[in-house]
Parts: structure tokens; C-alpha cells; sequence
């Protein structure tokens, strides 16, 4: 079994776009969306002045708000331009002002609040009651930090899946499954090299990635890391699992390809890994988060971001887990060996 | 017996092997040569029928493994992992066997020393082929079953393997192997079981097999077009010392037992009747003329 997961590896590292698509690919992904994303303290808002009298007026009052920053424009380039959300508003000078802007634009709901702020107090409004700001830096709040978790999760599917999948159905193509079978090989023995296999990429899909993150943007890992390793080997256990049941039965590479995007995707998009579920119509959420990825991604987050114990997360891991036992003995039930 | 969905790929055969001795299955493509012989290592279920194989049959579990072990095995179309080189491949099936030679060894048998690390993609035909049956000779076996292991290679891998086989019987080793080339037969199997349409429709030694066409030699000659050879079969059959004719598309083909009174009495024939030639060769009587004498049908093009 220990040479079965050595020639596994070994056939792996010696693929070098395997390499990119496991290793490079979640690293470029997380560095192209946290650059993306990256939180520049609070936002400035590109605002639109409408060209006419008056127009310098109004742009030198808003320019007193740190937040803004005032353009004058003609009203074709305005609308252009907020339909393109290069502004977040536009306004129009008079007797009485006009802001023009999309309302289900969070941005320019914002703008609008500052601009009329801005401007009425420069008519003479008086605050009323006496406020004072209190800020608070939320930690893990930005969205590198809900990412990375994501990634890590999607990376471990990822892997898992066509790492096995491939594997298992090239060797079948290929007929080297019926020429193991012609050994003394035991069959678990085959099945379980893969898994052992993916252990030991795992840690360096884990470092790689995690050390990235960290580096790069500066993501802590606030639980333990002993729960990070638990919580991974036992999703890449499972997903592990899952590729061998999609590539139990398949004979060819397209056949396997077009199953292992069946499971996947719906996954991707579902399981919150570039944006948090809770966005799903509340009837879906028990099903998103009945699927292992959705598990897993919480259980990661919720280790990475929160600092949970793993004790606290006895759900989501019983689903990882459950995935995994259940694909494993029904992939070995029906698994073609020939 | 076995079916495959509603065709029947063997129907009934029987044959034993003896220890210390080269079997070969004969038979153009699709005569169920590759299903018998995968029967025989316990890779496909018969729908029907006995397998012994070193005093046991097939078991799943423990006692499968048993006799695994003492099997060596080369399935045809087998590709290993094209990322692996040569003495990894090697390592890895050794490590199924309890009993097995040295990485180091088994490269010696096979020759493939100097490729030890060469990547399996980069090896030629004979040399990947070399490396199956070295697979399948690493477990020290005491048999080995080897299915078409010279199909498409050129002959001097064909050579090459030829001796690995001769070694491996020199130690004692029983040999099973399936070919559609009759020369590979002749050369090294004891005996031979010519199969057809899944049955076995001949079995012998290689001798005693060319021996029943009752005649040593073969000639071949075809008439230039127009002519007509029909009303020629039944003078042939009465010509002194030939034993059998036999009308093809591509001509007649006569059994001769005595070719030097046959062939001057065929030219003599032929010039009194005016036709002439457009082919004439004779040539050793083979396993070829056997099983064309046995199915009316060429070996190789079928």
C-alpha cells in the first residue's frame, strides 16, 4: 500500500498541470479576489456634480466630506457614467436639489445619506443630539478572511475529486485496474492508497495556501492549528470518498469529467465559498448546508475566523464525515475493477 | 462456457496444461482466445464450467490471493503509468507479492537494465512489452500466462521475448500463451489448441498437427485471369501425390505429399491445357495450412 500511494504521488507531482490546477490555481484565485476586495478603509464615493450655475458651489462643499470626492459632469456623461458605477450619484444643483441614483445600489445609498448630510448642514441644519463615534475593528471581517476558508474548502474538493477521479478512471481506461486485479493486491488496499496519497498533499495544499493568506493579506488562523489539520484531513477523507464514487463506474476521462462537474458545481456556487449562503431563499439553507462542502466551509470558517474548538462543531463535522463513510462503502460496492 | 450479452465468446473447451510445459492458444482474432485465457486467471467469471489451476480454483479472498501469488500474469492492451520509470513500475508490483525477485533481478531477465530509469512513456513497443511480461515474472511465478506478447512488434522485440520465454522455461516455469502468429507456436509451445468461434477445433504438438494434413508441403498457384481452374479440381485430386486441393479467391492450394513428382505433373496439366500462371509457390507445410485446411479461412486476415 505504502508503494500503491508512493507511484500515486509520484504520478501526480510528475504531472505538472496537476501541480498548477491543485496547488497554483486556488493561490492565484485568493490573490486576484483579495486583491480585488481588499478593504481600503472606508470606501471613497466617486460623486457627480451637474455642470450649471452653481456647480463649483456645491462641489466645494462636498469636497469638505473626507468621503466624497465631487466631479462636475454634462448629464449624458453622468448617466453614462452611473450606469457604469463610476459614480455613486449625481447631483443637480437648484432651487431644489435633485440626486439622481439606483437605489439598490448599497454604494449609493450611502452617497446619498453623506451628500444630503453634507449639504444641509452647509445650509445651516443643526445636529440636534451630540453623537460620538465608537469604531470598531471586527476581527476576520474583510473578505480575504472569509475567503481563504472558502478556498480552502473549494481546493479540497477540488482535489480530492479529480485527483482520485482521474486517477482511478485512467487506470481503468487504461486496463491497469484489471492488471492490479491479476495480483495478490487486496482491493481496500488500492482504494485506501488514494486516500493516504491525498493525505500527504494535503498538507501542502493546506500550508501552501494558509501561508499565503497569510503572508500576503495577513489572515490569522484564530482557532487552534491541531483543529485546522483535524478539520482538513477529515473533509479531504471525505471528499476523497466522493471522487472514488464518481469514478466507480465510469469507463472513460469525458464520462468521469461530466460527473465530477455534476457534483462540483452546484457545490461551488451553493456551499458559500466566495460568498456566504445565507443569500439562498431560507427554504433552501437545510439542503446547502446538508452538502459536505457547505460543512466543511463552515467548520473551517468557523476555526479560522471565530477561533472555535472543534468540540462546538459536532455538526457539521458528523456531515463531512457522514459524506465520506457513505460514499466510500458504496463506491466499493459497486466499483468496476475491470 | 461464456456469453457476452448474446454472443457466445467460448462454448465449450476443454484442455490441460501440463507443469513445466508451453502451452499455446491459436486463433485468428475473436476466436475467444483472450476470454479463455482470462477464465483461466480468475479475471473473468465462467457463465459455466471447471478451472484448475495448480490444484486450486478460483476463490475470492485469502485462497484467490494464495494462488495469485504464485501466478504471473500479462494481460494484452495493458498500459502501465506512463509517469512511473522502469524500476518504480518494477517496485510496485513486487510489492504485491510475498515472494518475489529484486527489482535488480528482474530488470536482468528481461534486459531492460539501462532503461531502469527511463519514464515508461519513453520506451519503445518491445521494450514496454518486455516490461509487462517482467511485471508479470517479478512474483518468481510458476506460471505465467502471457496473451498475445509479440502482437505488433517488430521482430527482433518478437526475438527478444521469445528468449525471455525460453529462459523462464529453462527454470522450470509452465507457460501459457495466446498468439494468432504460427510461427511463435511452432517455435515455442510443446503442444498447441488451434481455436475457432470459441471452440478448440484442433490441439496437438505443433508436428503431429502438420502432421495430419498428411502431407509435408503446400503449393500455391493461381491462373492468369480468364483462365479457369474448376474442371482442373478433379484431375488434381486423382494426380499422383497430392492429398488435398483447396479453391480460394486468390487461387488453388494443393497438400502435396511428394513434391517433386507433384509439381512437374501440375506444370505438364497445365501446359496441355494451355493455361498459364500468374503465381506459383510452395513452401513447408505450417500451422497456417492447418487451420486454412480446418476453416477454408486464412489465419492472419481473418
Amino acid at each position: 500500500m505504502y508503494q500503491l500511494a508512493l507511484s500515486r504521488m509520484r504520478e501526480f507531482y510528475r504531472e505538472p498541470e496537476a501541480v498548477f490546477w491543485v496547488f497554483g490555481f486556488p493561490i492565484v484565485l485568493a490573490f486576484a479576489l483579495g486583491l480585488a476586495f481588499r478593504n481600503t478603509g472606508p470606501g471613497k464615493l466617486q460623486v457627480g456634480v451637474a455642470s450649471g450655475p452653481g456647480d463649483s458651489a456645491v462641489v466645494a462643499t462636498l469636497a469638505l466630506s473626507p468621503r466624497l470626492v465631487p466631479t462636475v459632469l454634462d448629464t449624458a456623461t453622468a448617466r453614462l457614467r452611473l450606469r457604469t458605477g463610476r459614480i455613486a450619484l449625481f447631483v443637480i444643483p437648484g432651487d431644489s436639489v435633485v440626486y439622481r441614483y439606483d437605489s439598490t445600489r448599497t454604494e449609493s445609498g450611502l452617497a446619498r445619506l453623506e451628500v444630503d448630510d453634507v449639504l444641509q448642514r452647509a445650509r445651516g441644519r443643526k445636529d440636534l443630539v451630540r453623537v460620538r463615534d465608537d469604531r470598531v475593528v471586527a476581527p476576520g471581517s474583510r473578505y480575504i478572511d472569509f475567503l481563504i476558508p472558502g478556498l480552502l474548502g473549494m481546493n479540497l474538493l477540488g482535489s480530492g475529486i479529480w485527483g482520485v477521479g482521474f486517477s482511478v478512471v485512467q487506470a481503468r481506461q487504461r486496463k491497469l485496474l484489471k492488471r492490479y486485479m491479476a495480483t495478490p493486491m487486496r482491493r481496500s488496499h488500492y482504494l485506501l492508497s488514494f486516500i493516504l496519497s491525498r493525505l500527504v498533499f494535503l498538507i501542502v495544499e493546506v500550508v501552501a495556501l494558509v501561508g499565503f493568506g497569510w503572508l500576503l493579506f495577513g489572515v490569522a488562523v484564530r482557532g487552534s492549528f491541531t483543529s485546522l489539520a483535524g478539520i482538513t484531513v477529515l473533509g479531504s477523507f471525505s471528499f476523497a470518498g466522493l471522487g472514488l464514487l464518481v469514478a466507480s463506474r465510469a469507463k472513460t476521462i469525458e464520462g468521469v469529467s461530466g460527473l465530477m462537474n455534476l457534483v462540483m458545481l452546484p457545490m461551488w456556487i451553493l456551499s458559500g465559498t466566495f460568498f456566504s449562503y445565507s443569500r439562498f431563499p431560507d427554504a433552501m439553507i437545510p439542503f446547502v448546508k446538508a452538502l459536505p462542502l457547505t460543512a466543511l466551509n463552515d467548520a473551517l470558517r468557523a476555526v479560522m475566523i471565530d477561533g472555535a474548538a472543534v468540540t462546538t462543531l459536532g455538526t457539521p463535522l458528523a456531515i463531512v464525515v457522514a459524506w465520506g463513510a457513505v460514499s466510500f462503502v458504496i463506491a466499493l460496492k459497486i466499483f468496476r475493477w475491470r | 462456457m461464456k456469453r457476452f450479452a448474446d454472443v457466445v465468446a467460448v462454448a465449450g473447451l476443454d484442455l490441460s496444461v501440463g507443469a513445466g510445459e508451453c502451452f499455446g492458444l491459436l486463433g485468428p482474432n475473436g476466436a475467444g482466445k483472450t476470454t479463455t485465457i482470462e477464465i483461466l486467471e480468475g479475471l473473468t467469471p465462467p457463465d459455466s464450467g471447471d478451472v484448475e489451476i495448480l490444484g486450486m480454483r478460483w476463490q475470492d479472498g485469502a485462497p484467490g490471493r494464495a494462488l495469485r501469488e504464485r501466478l504471473g500474469i500479462q494481460l494484452q492492451e495493458t498500459q502501465l503509468a506512463d509517469k512511473l520509470t522502469v524500476s518504480e513500475v518494477l517496485a510496485l508490483f513486487r510489492s504485491f507479492y510475498r515472494q518475489s525477485h529484486t527489482v535488480d533481478e528482474v530488470l536482468a531477465l528481461v534486459e531492460l537494465e539501462e532503461k531502469r530509469h527511463a519514464r515508461v512513456v519513453t520506451l519503445s513497443g518491445g521494450q514496454k512489452q518486455r516490461l509487462a511480461v517482467a511485471c508479470a515474472l517479478v512474483s518468481k511465478p510458476e506460471l505465467l500466462f502471457l496473451d498475445e506478447p509479440t502482437t505488433g512488434l517488430d521482430p527482433q522485440s518478437r526475438r527478444q521475448l521469445w528468449e525471455i520465454i525460453r529462459r523462464f522455461r529453462a527454470d522450470g516455469g509452465t507457460v501459457l500463451l495466446t498468439t494468432h502468429y504460427m510461427e511463435e507456436a511452432e517455435r515455442l509451445c510443446d503442444r498447441v489448441a488451434i481455436m475457432d468461434h470459441g471452440k478448440i477445433i484442433a490441439q496437438g504438438t505443433p508436428k503431429e498437427l502438420i502432421a495430419s494434413l498428411g502431407a509435408d508441403h503446400v503449393v500455391d498457384f493461381a491462373l492468369t485471369e480468364g483462365s479457369t481452374a474448376d474442371d482442373l479440381v478433379e484431375i488434381l485430386q486423382q494426380m499422383g501425390g497430392v492429398s488435398a486441393v483447396r479453391t480460394g479467391p486468390d487461387g488453388v492450394s494443393l497438400t502435396v505429399v511428394e513434391l517433386h513428382r507433384a509439381l512437374p505433373a501440375l506444370l505438364g496439366l497445365l501446359k496441355e491445357r494451355g493455361v498459364e500462371l500468374s503465381l506459383l509457390t510452395t513452401h513447408h507445410a505450417t500451422l497456417d495450412d492447418v487451420f486454412v485446411a480446418l476453416t477454408g479461412r486464412q489465419l492472419r486476415d481473418t
